[in-house]
Formats: structure tokens, C-alpha cells, sequence
């Protein structure tokens, strides 16, 4: 069981900032409201981020990749995501080798 | 309110949120197992999972994980995965009425997309207690835990993960999570900017600051498409709560 210093900060700096944004949300209603823009651009940030996150790897890594997020997404769309997930993975595995 | 009142509260809490269980046995194992890949001990996991408590910012801070870690990086990732959270707070907050500072400020460590959700469809029938929101957090908050440190005990053993494709599950992760935040309409031209963004931001920037930049862009866009759809009784009595306080 080793616990790393860098990694334990890296860990608590996480754990700030999530903390953070538990609790402000709540701290700013009591003082004012959110809204306007302001709301749409909070709202816009967690497809934002993921959709950042995975861009790279589903449309600028290769066919096989593009394929199996494609499969992914209509299997999520009708499945258990975690059936989705599953199914994204074998993807992948079976587009590499049909496609090397 | 009595002791038995308080644990009839929680029983009920406890299995309203039991079935979703479920999902957080397969993405704390899978989790557990990415973590493992990257080197995390179980320990560090077991903090990260107990301190944070967060999957989506989890699962990204262990796809930029190095070693040593970025700490600036990896708070600052941490904080905008986690924005949500202020907006789903805000709507929390006419609800908690009642409670006193500590279960206000210590409660609000345990909100998760799904007790969130649920504390609101409690909220519209009857008072929330403090009581009732433990009961759906705490068997989320241990189960998240202790799935997570296991995978990583166990999924250490896995050697060559692309092998089995777990190079794309985190891919496959956001992906399945992405289709249930799909808004419809309004949610295209934010997503778009944010693609574009990330796949210029990751051929020319260093490391994984295209995340952030996919980030900014696709929020920028989203504020200007108009109101979020929240429920109008939420943002209606979201404001007469911000009013009065």
C-alpha cells in the first residue's frame, strides 16, 4: 500500500476543487441568481468537456477508432451503457485487426 | 424529528437508490482497473475515491495521469469536469430549508448526478430531510469506495489493456455518458465547437490542455442558446429561494 506524496497532493487538489463546485452553486443562490448567459454556458460545460475529452481519439486516430465510438454511441442509445461500453471495447479490438 | 422517524428516512433513501447500485459496481471495477494501468496503489484510489467522490472527473484525471502527476493540471481539470455541480447546487438549495450549516455544507460533498436527482423528485412530493438524502448517498459514497479499490487490487493483474480494448474505454465511457446529457438541438453547435477545439487543441498544444480548450469552446457557444431547459417549478422557486435568503 504505497501513497505517493505528489500523487496525495495531486489527490487533494482534486478533492478542493470538486468540493468547490458542491458548494457554490448553493452559496451563490443564496446571494443571487443564477441565469442568462451565465446559466447556458454552465450548462453547456460537462458535454463540452467530455466531447473534448473524446474528439481526439474518435475522429483523429483512425478508421478502427471512428468506427467503434459509432457503435458505441448507437449501442448506448438503445442498451445498458455499461453493455454500450463492452461492446465500444470488442469494437475496437475487432476493427484493428479487420482493418491492420 | 425522532430517531425512528430519521431511520425510517433513510430506509427509504437507501432503496430508492439500491438499484442503481448496480452501475456503480461495473464503473467503480472498471475504474479501479484503469487506475491500476497508471500506476495508482489502491490506497491512493481508495483517497481519490473518498475525497473526491466524482467518476466523470476521476476518469479523466487517470487518463492525464503521469508520473509524478500534474497537481495544478489535475485540480484545474478536477474543477471544470465539475462545474455541473454549481448549477445542480443552486437548484438544491431552495429544498434545504431547515437544515442546519453542518448538514448543509457536509451534505453537499455527498451530491452525485443520481442523488441529485432523486432529492428533487423527493423534493416535489414532500420535504427533504437530511435523513432521506444520506440514505441515498451513503450506499453510493461506500459502494463507489470500496468497487473501486478493489479494481485496482485486481485489475493490476490485467497486463496489455489495449489488447482487450480498454485503451477505448475510457472512449466508450464519455461516449455512453455524452448520449444521456444529448439535449437535442441546443446541444449541437456547443459540442461541435468543442470537438473542432480538442482535435486542433491536441495537434498543436503539448500534454492535455486541448481538454480545456474543447471545454471553453463548446461553453462559450453554449451561452448563447438560450435559457437551460430546467423545469420551470425549479427555476421558479430556485429564484423565491435565492430571494428570501
Amino acid at each position: 500500500m504505497q501513497l505517493d506524496p505528489v500523487s496525495l497532493a495531486a489527490i487533494l487538489a482534486m478533492a478542493a476543487s470538486t468540493y468547490f463546485t458542491r458548494i457554490f452553486g448553493y452559496w451563490l443562490v443564496r446571494r443571487t441568481t443564477v441565469g442568462g448567459r451565465m446559466a447556458s454556458a454552465l450548462e453547456a460545460v460537462p458535454g463540452a468537456i467530455l466531447t473534448a475529452i473524446i474528439a481526439p481519439m474518435a475522429f483523429a486516430t483512425g478508421p478502427a477508432e471512428s468506427g467503434a465510438a459509432l457503435i458505441t454511441v448507437l449501442l448506448a442509445l438503445r442498451l445498458p451503457l455499461i453493455v454500450a461500453v463492452a461492446g465500444g471495447c470488442l469494437a475496437v479490438v475487432a476493427l484493428r485487426a479487420l482493418l491492420a | 424529528m425522532t430517531r425512528k422517524d430519521s431511520g425510517g428516512e433513510f430506509t427509504a433513501g437507501a432503496l430508492t437508490i439500491l438499484p442503481l447500485l448496480v452501475a456503480v459496481v461495473v464503473y467503480g471495477l472498471l475504474f479501479g482497473t484503469l487506475a491500476a494501468q497508471k500506476g495508482l496503489s489502491p490506497l491512493e484510489v481508495a483517497i481519490m475515491s473518498a475525497t473526491v467522490f466524482a467518476g466523470a472527473s476521476q476518469f479523466v484525471a487517470v487518463e492525464i495521469w503521469t508520473s509524478p502527476p500534474g497537481i495544478v493540471l489535475l485540480g484545474a481539470t478536477a474543477l471544470m469536469v465539475n462545474l455541473r455541480h454549481v448549477l445542480m447546487g443552486a437548484a438544491l438549495a431552495p429544498f434545504l430549508k431547515g437544515w442546519s450549516r453542518g448538514q448543509i455544507y457536509g451534505g453537499l460533498h455527498f451530491m452525485a448526478d443520481e442523488n441529485w436527482a432523486f432529492t428533487l423528485k423527493r423534493a416535489a412530493q414532500t420535504p427533504v430531510t437530511p435523513a432521506y438524502y444520506l440514505g441515498l448517498a451513503l450506499p453510493l459514497y461506500v459502494g463507489w469506495i470500496a468497487c473501486t479499490t478493489l479494481g485496482t487490487i485486481f485489475g493490476g493483474v490485467l497486463q496489455d489493456p489495449a489488447r482487450y480494448g480498454l485503451d477505448f474505454a475510457f472512449t466508450a465511457v464519455f461516449l455512453t455518458l455524452l448520449v444521456s446529457l444529448w439535449k437535442g438541438k441546443r446541444s449541437v453547435a456547443p459540442w461541435l465547437a468543442s470537438a473542432l477545439a480538442a482535435v486542433a487543441g491536441h495537434e498543436l498544444l503539448p500534454g492535455v490542455w486541448y481538454i480545456a480548450l474543447g471545454g471553453l469552446a463548446g461553453s462559450l457557444v453554449g451561452a448563447f442558446m438560450g435559457p437551460p431547459a430546467l423545469p420551470a417549478k425549479y427555476r421558479e422557486t430556485a429564484k423565491e429561494g435565492g430571494n428570501a435568503a
